[in-house]
């Protein structure tokens, strides 16, 4: 029995989430470009873990693989982990970690539509605080060729130190800190001159920015095919743009310029990719930008005052709980009762 | 020591101000939790669960003499909602106070009837109208389809029939779920 | 022309498909073997039925007579007899039936004597109750009866009449056509609602796609030379044609829910109302035919004048539906209701048959769960958040789909249209609503219930009471009157007093006596002219009163159970 309406657009959860993986693609172009194919490697290793264990969870769920399995969702949060982790973490690392999310935060939960948490960020919580020694080993641009990256992935022993360092946001955070203790040679140095190094680059460390801006390319992409608004990008970007010019123009010499926070880490990411999925985030108008804003302050505050290389995955499961309350708060008034 | 005391005594004196205050205020009348299991029932005042009438299986459920599962015209629903408003757990309708039927009107069959105004006695709403030796009729409006208008009736000319839909009181269905085609 | 035009929130543009219907003018449908005319066709209470079967009816004359004023009179569209008066299937989602009056046309189309109404002489009262026994009703799809929305509000008068061209229904064309062909008519009925609503101006609005109806109503209102009427193109965007969002777009003006537009200074009617207006009021014509869409499925899309009663697929025939069709639409693709038979009568409220067919309405893809993308909340004319609705429809918590303001809702189906899930949203709220309704329903007939139970009960005390405080009475009375015999005979007043006990004991057995008596002499009374069959069921009845009473003296053995 169908009623009304008997037309309907052509759009289906499958093509909105095609065209979000298309938006990922300029970002990942420049990440293989500056640091090496191996991220097309963890992308396939995370693909793959994530349409297992959605089938495998599925099945006994007695849904629909068919219908399911298509729709992609798995596929964005598979890419999502696999953008957000190391590039070198070892395979199991991401497997375990997009289980974590198909398995658990998604379809024990429900499955698609259903989870209060973002999967994707869920992941990154739980195996930044069970192995934070491996998610926090980033090589610099170019250091490492293909073959290192294959042998690290796959391979089982790692000189870690030897071969990595660490995210710009947090070589920048430990100087910080050794430049204010006394006895540390960086002494009374600024942060711009903690960042003349090369490894960071024009804005936000040298490839990194560029991975960046191809999220933005895409993101804005994203915002005129309709598939997302832009209420969660400007309010995430605008808020952490005053948060950070706020400290830093107080103290120029203990921050980093609000655009080095633009620009590094997965601010970009976080904006148009991660805080914008529909499924965990607020949907109402105000609430997208009070959620997308507590998002940018607590992402600063982890960022600059907490242990964490990132902030992005706890501020996102963080303002994740204050959805519902956001959501109900936030309804807009309908047709007829606006003035009243 | 001793301001410390004063300072308890103060708050403890300010709060109990304050409850006493809200305990005048904020006075609640009556046994609201009887009203709210009288709301649920169905008024059908049919006396199916052993009381006289909806309101004393209300009192009698608020005072945990009777078991939620005893009003037929509640049906499933109402058990529902009667376990729902009072914490306790779902049972099925108790078979020795019926069972649900479809919504249903008496209707008295003009030609038989002998106007005995048994059956006016008998119903709990008022709903037949008619005199002694005169015919009877319902007001259907106002039935609630309680049955108790059949037992008296000396010539059976009583009879119960289901409220028929029409298009106002016809009901769009749950939607179904198409998932199955997809499998 | 540089009037501001206001925007509604949301909306959609589905594909129009309405080039095809446009293209021939409308044309007259030849007279069907039957007739059948539903008693209901407008909102409000059901008519009563007129006529019987064997009467002889001529065109235009009543059959069905309103039932209060809120309702509308229905007429027979041709001369004939009545075959008929009997429920039968209606054109309903539901394919219940209603009354319905059967017609067989006699094929003379004679008109009967038609009542007229002197338009300037008439008071506006009058004016209204010969509308409605014209039976003239909003012919946009709410059949709302026209009488009752032609009074002005409280101030006596009115600021914008807005008359709604605007169509915005794929495939729907006939208003279209009505406005091409018959403009000036149309404009001579807007005239009149503007004089019986005491209206400043008057707003005409007409979607952009129509650009030949905008050309002839523009010429004739030139050509009437009257002021304060303007025709105005408006944005093709589903559902301009709302009368609420077209309010909004010509006059910025928002009619909240349950409010009466009059209130904020507006009306809106259809433009085949103001037609059908003019039509009665001008030649005491009743409704009793429409302009009909046929679309869809067919050869030519077409429209037709069609009588009120033709069954549809006689319409359709002329048209030339496909052999695939597999169901009949009235309305369009996006509000319209799926007929439950092809015979259906066309009533007031068809302003489309649309011809559907597996290919061209395809069941739409398997249900997905719900992502919140929010394309509905951005879809929707009456900013509501469907998506939150839905939840709370599906999960049957309908306290929580009124707070998120369902009864704001007008179904329009913007939300399901854009719904990359293809979850039936529409058909969740109208769920819900229903169930709401039917909910009201029974806690009313629930309040009466309780409301009579507990009188009944207070009266039954009562009577109680009252019997006892006489029967108290009585027997002081009695008393009185055995110690005034008593008192002479030397015993003094106070020896009365100790046997007071016995007195009394004495009295009401003399009272119990009585009523026995009068018990006993009331029974044979009754009896006397009875038949021994009669007597028979007396006896039966008294020994079951018998029976009955037994129990009930003793306190009700329910009430320990």
């Amino acid at each position: 029995m169908i009623n009304s309406p008997y037309i309907r657009k052509p759009a289906s959860v499958q093509s909105v989430m095609l065209q979000v993986l298309l938006a990922l693609v300029p970002g990942i172009v420049a990440y293989v470009w500056f640091f090496g194919a191996g991220i097309l490697v963890q992308l396939a290793i995370a693909s793959a873990a994530a349409l297992a264990g959605e089938a495998a969870m599925l099945a006994i769920r007695g849904k629909p693989k068919a219908l399911f399995l298509t729709d992609l969702s798995a596929i964005v949060t598979a890419w999502l982990i696999a953008l957000t982790f190391p590039p070198i973490a070892p395979w199991w690392l991401t497997v375990t970690g997009t289980l974590l999310a198909v398995v658990i935060v998604k379809q024990l939960y429900g499955g698609l539509g259903q989870n209060p948490f973002n999967p994707a960020m869920a992941a990154f919580c739980l195996m930044i605080v069970a192995y934070p020694a491996l998610m926090s080993q980033w090589p610099a641009a170019g250091q490492l060729d293909f073959k290192t990256q294959l042998d690290l992935i796959f391979g089982g022993a790692r000189q870690v130190d030897a071969i990595t360092g660490a995210t710009p946001l947090d070589a920048l955070r430990t100087a910080l800190r050794s430049a204010a203790s006394p006895e540390s040679e960086l002494h009374g140095l600024r942060a711009s001159q903690l960042m003349d190094g090369p490894a960071f680059g024009a804005l936000g460390g040298t490839g990194g920015e560029w991975v960046a801006l191809g999220y933005l390319l895409g993101g804005l992409w994203l915002i005129q095919r309709r598939i997302i608004t832009w209420h969660i990008p400007a309010a995430f970007c605008g808020a952490l743009f005053v948060t950070a010019g706020l400290l830093w123009g107080l103290r120029p010499e203990g921050f980093a310029s609000p655009l080095f926070h633009l620009a590094s880490g997965g601010a970009m990411l976080g904006a148009f990719f991660i805080l914008t999925d529909p499924v965990s985030g607020a949907t109402t108008a105000r609430g997208k930008l009070l959620f997308a804003a507590g998002a940018a302050v607590l992402t600063y505050v982890i960022r600059v005052f907490g242990a964490y290389p990132d902030g992005i995955a706890f501020a996102t499961l963080l303002m994740n709980i204050l959805v519902p309350i956001i959501d109900m708060k936030t309804q807009a008034p309908v047709f007829g009762h606006k003035k009243d | 020591m001793l301001t410390a005391l004063l300072v308890m005594t103060g708050i403890a004196l300010l709060l109990g101000a304050g409850l006493g205050f809200a305990s005048i205020k904020f006075k609640v009348e009556g046994d609201p939790l009887v009203d709210k299991i009288d709301a649920i029932l169905p008024q059908t005042q049919c006396g199916q669960c052993g009381f006289p009438g909806c309101r004393p299986y209300a009192n009698a459920i608020a005072g945990g003499e009777a078991e939620i599962n005893q009003c037929p015209p509640g049906g499933e629903e109402g058990i529902r909602k009667l376990a729902d408003l009072l914490g306790r757990e779902f049972k099925p309708l108790s078979e020795e106070h019926g069972v649900e039927k479809p919504k249903s009107v008496a209707v008295i069959d003009e030609a038989t009837c002998i106007g005995c105004t048994l059956c006016i006695q008998a119903c709990p709403v008022d709903a037949i109208v008619g005199a002694a030796k005169q015919m009877h009729t319902i007001i259907a409006a106002d039935c609630t389809g309680c049955e108790l208008c059949l037992a008296p009736c000396p010539v059976d000319c009583i009879a119960m029939e289901p409220i028929a839909e029409t298009v106002d009181t016809w009901k769009w269905r749950y939607p179904v779920f198409q998932i199955k085609q997809a499998a | 022309m540089l009037r501001k035009l206001f925007k509604f929130h949301g909306g959609v543009k589905p594909q129009t498909n309405k080039e095809r219907s446009t293209t021939a003018p409308i044309a007259p449908v030849p007279l069907p073997d039957r007739l059948v005319i539903p008693l209901h066709q407008s909102v409000g209470g059901h008519p009563r039925p007129l006529v019987q079967p064997g009467d002889r009816v001529f065109k235009g004359q009543r059959i069905g007579a309103a039932d209060g004023n809120l309702s509308s009179a229905v007429h027979a569209s041709t001369s004939g007899i009545v075959r008929d008066v009997l429920p039968a299937v209606m054109p309903h989602t539901s394919g219940l039936t209603t009354l319905s009056v059967v017609i067989e046309p006699d094929g003379e189309d004679r008109w009967g004597e038609l009542e007229r109404i002197n338009v300037r002489a008439a008071t506006p009262d009058e004016l209204r109750d010969y509308l409605r026994d014209a039976g003239v009703v909003g012919l946009g799809g709410a059949v709302f009866p026209s009488h009752l929305k032609l009074k002005p509000g409280k101030e006596g008068r009115l600021d914008t009449l807005v008359i709604n061209g605007a169509e915005c229904e794929p495939f729907i064309t006939c208003d279209d056509m009505l406005m091409r062909e018959r403009a000036a008519d149309m404009l001579k009925g807007i005239s009149a609602m503007r004089h019986m609503l005491q209206a400043r101006e008057v707003l005409i609005g007409i979607e952009d796609n129509k650009p030949e109806a905008l050309a002839a109503v523009q010429a004739a209102i030139t050509a009437s030379g009257e002021q304060g009427i303007e025709a105005l193109s408006i944005p093709t965007r589903y559902p301009a044609g709302g009368a609420k969002q077209l309010i909004r777009v010509l006059t910025g003006i928002e009619v909240p829910h349950g409010r009466r537009s009059t209130d904020f200074g507006v009306q809106c009617f259809n433009v085949g109302t103001a037609y059908s207006i003019h039509d009665a009021l001008e030649h005491g014509r009743p409704l009793l035919s429409r302009v009909v869409t046929v679309a869809g499925n067919v050869d030519t899309p077409r429209n037709y004048d069609v009588l009120i009663g033709t069954p549809m697929d006689h319409v359709v025939r002329l048209a030339g539906a496909h052999p695939d069709t597999d169901r009949y639409i009235m309305g369009g693709p996006m509000m319209g209701v799926r007929m439950p038979a092809f015979d259906v009568p066309v009533v007031k409220a068809t302003n489309c048959i649309l011809v559907g067919s597996p290919a061209l309405f395809p069941p739409p893809p398997p249900e997905m769960p719900c992502i919140r993308c929010g394309e509905c909340a951005k879809a929707c004319p009456a900013d509501l958040a469907p998506f939150e609705m839905y939840w709370f429809s599906r999960a049957k918590n309908f306290g929580k789909t009124q707070e998120y303001h369902l009864f704001d809702c007008i179904e329009c189906g913007c939300c399901s249209f854009v719904c990359p899930s293809h979850i039936p949203l529409v058909d969740y709220f109208r769920f819900s609503k229903s169930e709401i309704w039917a909910r009201e329903r029974e806690k009313e007939a629930a309040d009466t219930a309780r409301e009579r139970f507990e009188f009944k009960n207070l009266r039954q005390e009562r009577e109680k009471q009252e019997k006892a405080e006489k029967l108290a009475a009585k027997a002081a009375a009695t008393r009185e009157k055995v110690a005034g015999e008593a008192a002479p005979p030397g015993a003094t007043p106070t020896a009365a007093k100790p046997t007071g006990g016995d007195a009394k004991r004495a009295l009401i057995e003399a009272a119990m006596e009585k009523a026995r008596q009068q018990k006993a002499q009331i029974a044979p009374k009754n009896t006397d002219a009875s038949t021994p069959g009669v007597q028979a069921e007396m006896a039966a009845i008294d020994a079951r009163r018998a029976a009955l009473e037994q129990p009930t003296e003793p306190p009700p053995p329910a009430g320990q159970a």
